[in-house]
């Protein structure tokens, strides 16, 4: 721990904590109608769109056309993504003449942007074409962000009404967000990203000739363009074992051999290997395009996408310290900000304290765990520390870990560190973050939902142990509201677990061959993929190679799931709360802030999840930690 | 239903064992989810044994302990239903047809109890079964209605005003009365204390309701969590090269969901309810439904009939101020012989403040001129006349309202001293009454009447403002009696000069800002308000009409009964809480037991060695078997544990919410957390010493 660590955390959580009630506040002006600083330039133009529109904005919807609003504007987005993704190679703004996506892999990002997840199984310069990458996928980032965020108002709004059977207008929760909060924030952003250097050009990506050209091996192909293979007897790096049967050491660090496998009868097991062949580099080629724009939506609301595969790991997307760190604090403002938004819809600041420091905690928690754990001598890689594999030098190991918790706590999914590489307990504590259901501030809108139904759950349970029937913000707590409070946290844990259990069963050829890593990393990789999935955070483990048609369908309907169970959950909760009476709080309810319901809060998010995914993560990170130890690989 | 009904324990235990065998039918099994699916796992493992190789002894026992999970939570139910069974039991007796003598244009005609049709008449005697529910309308009689109350001391009942309900099956000792029918057989008081004892428990309250949707939604996540485990597990066999070497057979996988799913709140959910109202009715309250017991536990607001609920039944004199120049004593014994003659409390206490405070003996009226004068509506005083034993008056004593005194006493050429009025102004501001007294001409003083507020009632309310609840008094004097009567009693509000209208409007207004209202009542006034409160406790003393309008019945026709009711309702809630929480808490230490148990083996480098899962193993259990064994047997006997804290409820404080959370947090979170741990290490040593498990 150096000391200018310390100053860059302290500096990191402070900005995020000083900014919250200044962007708070803002954003509940916005959303409540009332005036802002942008209003003279931006109020003509928001009423020009409901003009062209045809929306009425003071027109008020029940929480089930609400929520149909939010499905069809996502599934016309939807739509429209996969058409273009499936037809890039005509389309304009296509410089590299990148081919057509595969159905199915339009099918899952289309979902994947959409939903807020974007979550990607392809490599973005290589795959997607300009149009795709701004029209696609960048006006979905702007559009599922401020559809989520919408969602959240209409839930905070609902909770404040009594005895009114609607909940808002989702057009114009989204059109305010859009106009007076979504598109300025991140034009902001982008600036001194520019400045720093991140490109912002249409020009086609630039051809570069190397100083050193050099010889790489590539894998043959046939004339077909096939890869060639050959069968060869399988071959693992394992421990040597001294003749007490424990495995040698020399200075601390197990001695390996290549051992040939056999199976129990004695045959030796092949496996198909590529045949590889010498290839001369002299030249290479360097994508460009609009990626500052692009990265500070993605940064700002919870997206997540890169322009480039390895995100915020590339130099072009993350040039600087100054830009790591800007782009570190894009990821926690408006989740953060969204929850003291929170407390001034609903006019209890005092509970969004409380639900901002749960938050915070079990936030600080998965960082510090994750930071320790990666800072620990790793036998396998003869005790290195720090352990920088799948990590960027200028970026180092706690910016990395910084990077990994904050965007799996909150529902961004951007990395600037490949999380595959973490040692176990530390690769762990980001899944974690998403199994818990990616709630610590989460995503825009969505992080606060999940936590309200983990809220309810606490009302419930601890509403019951005073002797009352639970209460909420002064609402009674009714069955209506207790099945889809559990449904809300249950499906997303269901499908989590479930299609993994699935891509095990399934036959080696679809499940496993896309694993990049044998033993318990492969299925922590599987885990991780549905998990984020369903949780709709879009960061990779990277290893697992999703791009086949079982994880591209399968991933994409999780994200549906994903994605609107929990929408209609909240949206039928506040429904129906906002439907009853408002009962002024007595000595005899349960305050809902407090540090008694604080930790009550965090003893049941924390319950659920370990009872859920405790054996899972058993059979994952944890057996693997544990073999690292005694310096075993796979 | 009362304390008088003796039970015979033994029989209650052995019927309780019987049912929990019959309650094995799946049409019982299948209303309550969480226990459905322990069943079906029995089922499931019985039929398991016979498969090939499996019939051992462990696969046996585990067999054996899921029955036994089914059957405890089914022992919970039949003990708390048994209770109330008896109770049924004992009232049905009572429902044996008696003759009655119908009156018809007043002649008698005897005809059976049962053919009795609402509004004929009948006439019943000492030492007569009341025939059927009704009202006299005619009589006054002594009854003793023990059967129903369990009170033995009889009480009177007459016609008129609003102790004129009798109840059928009850024992008139003494008078006649002439009764008229309210409710015809079938239908009657004691019907519907055997429906509502019977019936209360078959519908599920809204809370249940909705507890039940969290459980069951858990028991299918646990359920889901559980069978991706065996693809999970053989990745890493085949990853490990170790086929079969996790412990994934069908009972394993079984226990492991019994263990996880809360079958402990689930098997005790039931017996939780029925026990609420039992406690409810051992404290002679009846109540129609669960739902009535549950909204008690969520009252805001108590309304509260002052007289005899806050304060005791009448004023009583406190104290006398002397006008200027009387002696103290001269006022007392002319304020005594007021009141010789005065038979209402207000009178008495008059009599008994003189005697006790200033000595002044009772005594007989020994003059034989001497005739009382008794209180009228118009002249508003009473007292006593003395005469000379010629006819003619020498001397009047008198003791009224301050206003009537004074006029009487100007008619007579008296002098008005302005010092007493204003000590007549100064009571009255205390809320309490003033009398004057006036000997003739000569007014001689005032007596302090004050309504004694009822001994430990302010700190009750206290208690109840803790728990969040409002009392509101409802009393007919004026405002400014009313509040000083509210001051001394604490309560936080009342409404002065009531009428029975102010009731119901009072109630709609609280309920209109979503509160919930609990009163009790007893006149047929009070019957609309009693229909419209959330929470109405009729007293059993009441009219039929208030008796019908309220979800409980208060047998004792104790108005202080609310505040109990208020706690049991509460006490009902809590136990579901906290036993679900020790039910959520108790998995993190079957996980330990279990987990290590099913993948221990996983990774291990030698034959027979263990893995690194077996790291998780931190209660140190002897064998996959004795820890897997351990687990499902402490599961199934902390049900039987608990039913004694099912059946009584969790100790109830009136505390602040957030002190009561972190109480219970602590007691049934965190000690659900860690006790198991000790038991499972238990039984895994006793397991193991017994060679039951390896």
């Amino acid at each position: 721990m150096k000391w200018n660590e310390i100053v860059q955390i302290v500096l990191f959580f402070g900005l995020g904590i000083a900014l919250t009630p200044p962007v708070g506040r803002f954003m509940a002006r916005v959303f409540k109608g009332e005036k802002t600083f942008l209003h003279p330039v931006l109020h003509p133009i928001e009423k020009i769109i409901y003009r062209l529109s045809g929306v009425d904005p003071d027109e008020e919807m029940t929480w089930l056309s609400y929520f149909w609003a939010v499905l069809l504007f996502a599934t016309v987005g939807f739509a429209a993504d996969m058409a273009i993704f499936m037809t890039q190679q005509w389309l304009p703004l296509n410089p590299q003449k990148l081919p057509n996506c595969s159905w199915h892999l339009a099918f899952m990002q289309a979902w994947s942007f959409t939903c807020n997840a974007d979550w990607q199984s392809y490599t973005g310069e290589t795959v997607m074409s300009y149009f795709s990458q701004i029209f696609a996928i960048m006006v979905h980032q702007f559009l599922s962000g401020a559809s989520g965020l919408a969602v959240l108002v209409a839930v905070a709004r609902a909770l404040k009404r009594a005895s009114i059977k609607t909940v808002g207008n989702f057009w114009t929760d989204l059109t305010r967000g859009l106009l007076y909060f979504v598109i300025p924030l991140s034009a902001l952003w982008a600036i001194p990203l520019m400045w720093q250097g991140v490109p912002q050009t249409w020009k086609p990506y630039q051809t570069a000739s190397l100083m050193e050209p050099y010889t790489t091996q590539v894998q043959k192909t046939d004339d077909k363009g096939n890869n060639v293979t050959t069968n060869i007897q399988l071959v693992v790096s394992s421990p040597k074992l001294g003749a007490d049967g424990k495995p040698e050491m020399t200075n601390g660090v197990a001695v390996m051999v290549d051992v040939p496998q056999v199976d129990a009868k004695g045959v030796p097991i092949m496996t198909n290997m590529p045949v590889m062949v010498d290839a001369k580099v002299e030249t290479q080629s360097i994508p460009v395009g609009p990626v500052a724009s692009f990265e500070s939506i993605k940064q700002l609301f919870t997206n997540g996408g890169g322009w480039y595969n390895v995100n915020s790991a590339h130099p072009f997307e993350n040039p600087t310290p100054f830009t790591n760190f800007w782009e570190m604090l894009a990821i926690i403002v408006v989740p953060m900000a969204q929850v003291y938004m929170f407390g001034l819809l609903v006019g209890n600041k005092k509970h969004a304290w409380c639900l901002f420091n749960v938050m915070l905690a079990l936030y600080a928690l998965s960082f510090v765990v994750a930071w320790y754990c990666e800072t620990r001598p790793n036998p396998v890689m003869a005790g290195a520390v720090p352990n920088m594999e799948g990590k960027e030098q200028r970026i180092g190991v706690m910016n990395s870990v910084l990077w990994a918790t904050s965007c799996t706590a909150i529902d961004n999914g951007s990395v600037n560190s490949m999380h595959d590489s973490y040692q176990p307990l530390a690769g762990m504590m980001p899944l974690w973050n998403i199994l818990i259901g990616e709630m610590l501030f989460g995503g825009i809108g969505c992080g606060m939902y999940c936590m309200l139904f983990h809220v309810l759950i606490t009302v419930f349970i601890a509403g019951l142990m005073i002797g009352r029937t639970p209460e909420y913000l002064g609402k009674k707590l009714d069955a209506w509201c207790a099945t889809w409070a559990v449904c809300g946290v249950l499906i997303p844990n269901a499908v989590a677990l479930l299609p993994t259990a699935i891509a095990l069963m399934l036959p080696a050829t679809i499940g496993l061959s896309s694993l990049g890593n044998q033993g318990p990393h492969g299925f922590t990789e599987i885990l991780y993929c549905f998990g984020e999935a369903a949780n709709n955070n879009g960061s990779a483990f990277a290893g697992l190679n999703a791009n086949t048609p079982f994880y591209n369908i399968a991933a994409g309907i999780v994200i549906w799931i994903g994605r609107f169970a929990p929408i209609i959950s909240a949206l039928a909760i506040v429904g129906r709360l906002a439907s009853k009476k408002t009962v002024e709080p007595s000595a005899g309810t349960l305050p809902t802030h407090g540090w008694t319901f604080g930790l009550t809060l965090t003893g049941v998010i924390i319950i659920v999840a370990a009872l859920t995914f405790f054996p899972a993560l058993c059979l994952g990170p944890i057996v693997e930690h544990g073999l690292m130890t005694a310096a075993r690989t796979f | 239903m009362s304390t008088k009904v003796e039970f015979n324990y033994s029989k209650l235990f052995k019927q309780a064992v019987i049912d929990s065998f019959k309650k094995l039918h799946p049409r019982d099994e299948i209303k309550n989810l969480v226990m459905f699916v322990v069943w079906l796992g029995s089922i499931w493992t019985t039929v398991f044994l016979f498969l090939p190789g499996q019939f051992n002894l462990f696969n046996v026992q585990i067999c054996f302990w899921l029955w036994f999970t089914c059957l405890f939570a089914n022992f919970a139910e039949a003990m708390a239903e048994g209770r109330g069974k008896a109770h049924a039991d004992e009232l049905r007796k009572m429902r044996t047809k008696t003759s009655a003598r119908k009156l018809v244009n007043g002649r008698e005609v005897q005809v059976n109890s049962n053919e009795l049709k609402i509004g004929e008449l009948f006439v019943c005697q000492a030492g007569e079964i009341v025939a059927a529910d009704g009202e006299i309308v005619e009589g006054i009689a002594t009854v003793d209605e023990s059967a129903i109350t369990g009170e033995s001391a009889p009480v009177i009942r007459e016609s008129g005003g609003d102790r004129s309900a009798v109840t059928g099956g009850t024992r008139v000792l003494s008078d006649r009365i002439v009764v008229r029918v309210t409710a015809e057989a079938g239908n009657s008081f004691l019907d519907r204390m055997i429906e509502m004892i019977e019936g209360a428990r078959r519908q599920k309250t809204p809370n249940e309701i909705a507890l039940n949707i969290v459980l069951v939604s858990l028991t299918a996540l646990f359920i889901v969590v559980v069978f991706v485990l065996p693809p999970y597990a053989h990745y890493n066999e085949n990853a490990a090269g170790q086929k079969g070497v996790v412990l994934t057979s069908i009972p394993v996988l079984l226990s492991l969901i019994v263990c996880l799913i809360p079958t402990t709140i689930g098997g005790l959910l039931s017996a939780i309810g029925i026990a609420g109202i039992d406690r409810l009715m051992r404290r002679n309250v009846l109540a129609t439904s669960g739902r009535a017991v549950e909204a008690a536990g969520d009252v805001d607001v108590l309304l509260l009939d002052k007289t005899g609920t806050i304060t005791l039944g009448n004023r009583q004199a406190t104290e006398f101020v002397p006008a200027p120049g009387v002696k103290l004593e001269e006022l007392a014994d002319a304020a005594q012989l007021a009141s010789l003659a005065d038979e209402t409390p207000e009178g008495r206490s008059i009599a008994v403040l003189a005697k006790e405070k200033y000595g002044l003996r009772g005594r007989e009226v020994a003059d034989p001129h001497a005739t009382p004068v008794a209180f009228t509506a118009q002249t508003r005083m009473s007292g006593m006349d003395f005469g000379d034993g010629n006819g003619k008056v020498k001397r009047r004593v008198r003791k009224g309202a301050a206003e009537s005194v004074r006029n009487w006493v100007l008619e007579q050429g008296g002098r008005i001293d302005k010092a007493v009025f204003e000590k007549v102004d100064e009571i009255s501001k205390l809320g309490g009454t003033p009398l004057v007294v006036a000997d003739g001409p000569r007014i001689l003083g005032t007596i302090y009447l004050k309504d004694i507020v009822k001994g430990g009632i302010k700190e009750r309310f206290a208690q109840l403002r803790k728990m969040g609840v409002k009392t509101v008094m409802i009393t007919g004097d004026n405002q400014l009696t009313a509040a000083a009567i509210a001051a001394e009693a604490g309560v936080d509000d009342f409404i002065a000069q009531a009428k029975p209208e102010d009731k119901l409007a009072r109630i709609r207004k609280e309920q209109e800002g979503g509160k919930l209202i609990a009163m009790i009542g007893d006149g047929t006034n009070d019957a609309p308000a009693l229909a419209q409160a959330d929470v109405g406790v009729a007293m059993n003393t009441g009219t039929q009409a208030a008796r019908e309008a309220g979800n409980m019945v208060d047998l004792d026709s104790n108005p202080t009964k609310l505040i109990e009711v208020v706690e049991i309702g509460k006490q009902l809630l809590m136990t579901r809480g906290a036993l679900t929480t020790f039910s959520i808490a108790n998995d993190v230490s079957k996980y330990f037991a279990i987990l290590p148990a099913m993948f221990g083996v996983l990774y291990a480098t030698s034959a027979g060695g263990r893995g690194p899962l077996d790291k998780l193993n931190i209660m140190y259990l002897h064998s996959p078997q004795s820890a897997i064994l351990s687990a499902v047997i402490f599961n199934a006997l902390i049900i039987v544990a608990l039913i004694p804290l099912a059946l009584r409820g969790v100790k109830y404080q009136p505390l602040g919410a957030a002190v009561i959370l972190r109480k219970n947090m602590l007691i049934y979170g965190v000690g659900g957390i860690l006790v198991p741990f000790l038991f499972i290490k238990l039984l895994d040593l006793l397991l193991v010493a017994t060679h039951l498990a390896p």
